[in-house]
């Protein structure tokens, strides 16, 4: 499993589908493995959705946490450990890729 | 930033993210969405040439030339996915025969739908699987089935060879691990493998339930032949057979039951008591059909001219408030009949049988009066739209508390 740093950088993997549909961001699996079924979708809470939509493969995973800590007025420590919580759960559902 | 319902000191696994099962999806809320799913008629060409089919043109048919071109199609998926449609169902004829198919699968795979594929399962190659597998359609595909042996088959789909390639189509499903279904027509030269089809059903490991049978089956959808549609009359399971076939299901009154206490009751005049219009299905034109089966030229919108958005949001409404029946058959009959959500009568089956919307089909008159004889909600001799109101409620709610049956 790899260790996530802050210095790193991610990017949603080609092998899912991220849709807005009625303000929920919903991911549409395309490949097998993703799942643990093939008809599975996911969706994410708010910081899930503020996190992804940053995710570009360019910015560190700290610049994120930096640019939510200050649109959201948040202590940029507690929002990095969110970004790392979050990019550590989608790397391992191979949903986000580390660049 | 709220890990979890504000509180980000409980961020653990799956606080962010959450897996939704189909049956679980509730993105709508409290509202419909305007396109649920979309029917993609890809071709009205098959390989097969079933003696029952309704839609079907030949192979090779110069029809092939006025099919919505590969660019079309794909715009058409992403007027789709705009409106925030999860599923694509494709179908035809034999949608396999498009040699784009794999294309356009994996365009509306990627536009993040599901994919519903109807085949005959002939043209399942290595390579259809390997995509199939690669790239799961999210959604069981689904075969139908003509017979268990050679004879039997393709003397249903005029095709010498026809069964061996099914065969090897359902064995690559297999190989591929391909999750998928069997259906059945259930022609004539089909009874005799009924049995080994159902065992057969039984061993696939995506079946949940019996396999579903088509019996009743429409005419020619566009009226273009009527030598066929005499042929496919006689295939037409009788009022008895279809009630018969019916009721060997062990969940067939218990179904029934649920099922009448919520659907039975006199449509009036208004023509679209269906679910048509809701949703469309898109013919393999362009041409935008409020079902699968209208294909009526004054029903359908164009979808070149049209954005399907339009469509759904103003143009079928508007046909949906405006149809009402003005035939006197319909209004003394069908308009009056409480057996509405047993009978299959509706514009488009009106429309293939006699070319108006409202013409009542005896054919599914009597399959439902047989129905609901069977089911107790008539005495012999009885006509359902005779009964009067007060009478025919007891009769239902009698039947729906009936514990003994």
């Amino acid at each position: 499993m790899v260790e996530l740093t802050p210095d790193m950088k991610c990017a949603p993997s080609e092998d899912v589908v991220a849709r807005m549909i009625e303000d929920e961001l919903i991911i549409v699996p395309l490949v097998a493995g993703i799942g643990d079924m093939d008809d599975e979708l996911y969706t994410m809470n708010e910081t899930g959705k503020a996190i992804w939509s940053r995710l570009d493969g360019e910015k560190s995973l700290r610049a994120i946490a930096d640019d939510l800590a200050t649109e959201f007025e948040a202590p940029p420590g507690q929002i990095e450990k969110d970004v790392l919580g979050l990019m550590t759960e989608l790397v391992q559902r191979k949903m986000v890729v580390v660049r | 930033m709220d890990g979890q319902d504000g509180d980000c000191e409980a961020a653990t696994p799956m606080t962010y993210i959450k897996k939704l099962k189909p049956h679980e999806f509730s993105i709508w809320k409290n509202k419909s969405p305007l396109l649920g799913q979309l029917d993609i008629e890809l071709t009205e060409r098959c390989n097969n040439n079933c003696i029952h089919c309704c839609i079907n043109l030949p192979e090779y048919d110069d029809a092939r030339n006025r099919e919505m071109e590969t660019a079309f199609v794909k715009d058409l998926i992403t007027q789709t996915a705009d409106l925030g449609c999860m599923t694509v169902r494709f179908t035809g004829g034999e949608p396999l025969l498009r040699e784009d198919f794999a294309e356009l699968y994996e365009f509306t795979r990627r536009r993040g739908m599901r994919v519903i594929l109807f085949t005959n399962a002939r043209l399942i190659t290595p390579e259809v699987a390997g995509l199939l597998a690669k790239m799961p359609p999210g959604r069981v595909v689904e075969v139908t089935v003509y017979g268990m042996r050679p004879e039997s088959y393709e003397r249903a789909v005029g095709r010498k060879g026809a069964f061996a390639e099914f065969r090897r189509g359902i064995t690559l499903l297999e190989e591929y691990r391909i999750p998928f279904i069997v259906k059945a027509a259930l022609l004539p030269c089909m009874k005799d493998d009924l049995a080994e089809f159902e065992s057969w059903a039984h061993t696939i490991p995506w079946m949940d339930k019996a396999p579903g049978y088509s019996m009743n089956f429409d005419l020619r959808s566009r009226r273009d032949d009527p030598a066929k549609n005499a042929r496919i009359a006689k295939l037409r399971a009788t009022p008895e057979e279809t009630v018969a076939m019916l009721s060997r299901n062990p969940l067939y009154l218990k179904s029934m039951k649920q099922f009448c206490g919520k659907f039975m009751g006199p449509p009036g005049d208004k023509l679209f008591s269906c679910g048509a219009g809701h949703g469309t299905c898109v013919d393999a034109y362009g041409k935008a059909q409020m079902c699968m089966g209208l294909r009526d030229p004054m029903t359908v919108c164009d979808v070149r001219a049209v954005p399907l958005k339009t469509i759904l949001e103003e143009l079928f409404p508007a046909m949906r408030e405006s149809a009402v029946a003005t035939s006197p058959e319909y209004l003394n009959r069908c308009a009056l009949c409480f057996l509405k959500g047993l009978c299959e009568q509706c514009p488009a089956k009106s429309w293939m049988e006699y070319g108006t919307l409202d013409t009542p089909v005896e054919y599914l008159c009597a399959v439902a009066h047989a129905q609901a004889h069977y089911l107790g909600l008539l005495k012999d001799g009885e006509n359902a739209w005779e009964i009067a109101g007060e009478d025919w409620r007891e009769r239902v709610a009698q039947f729906t508390r009936d514990d003994a049956r």
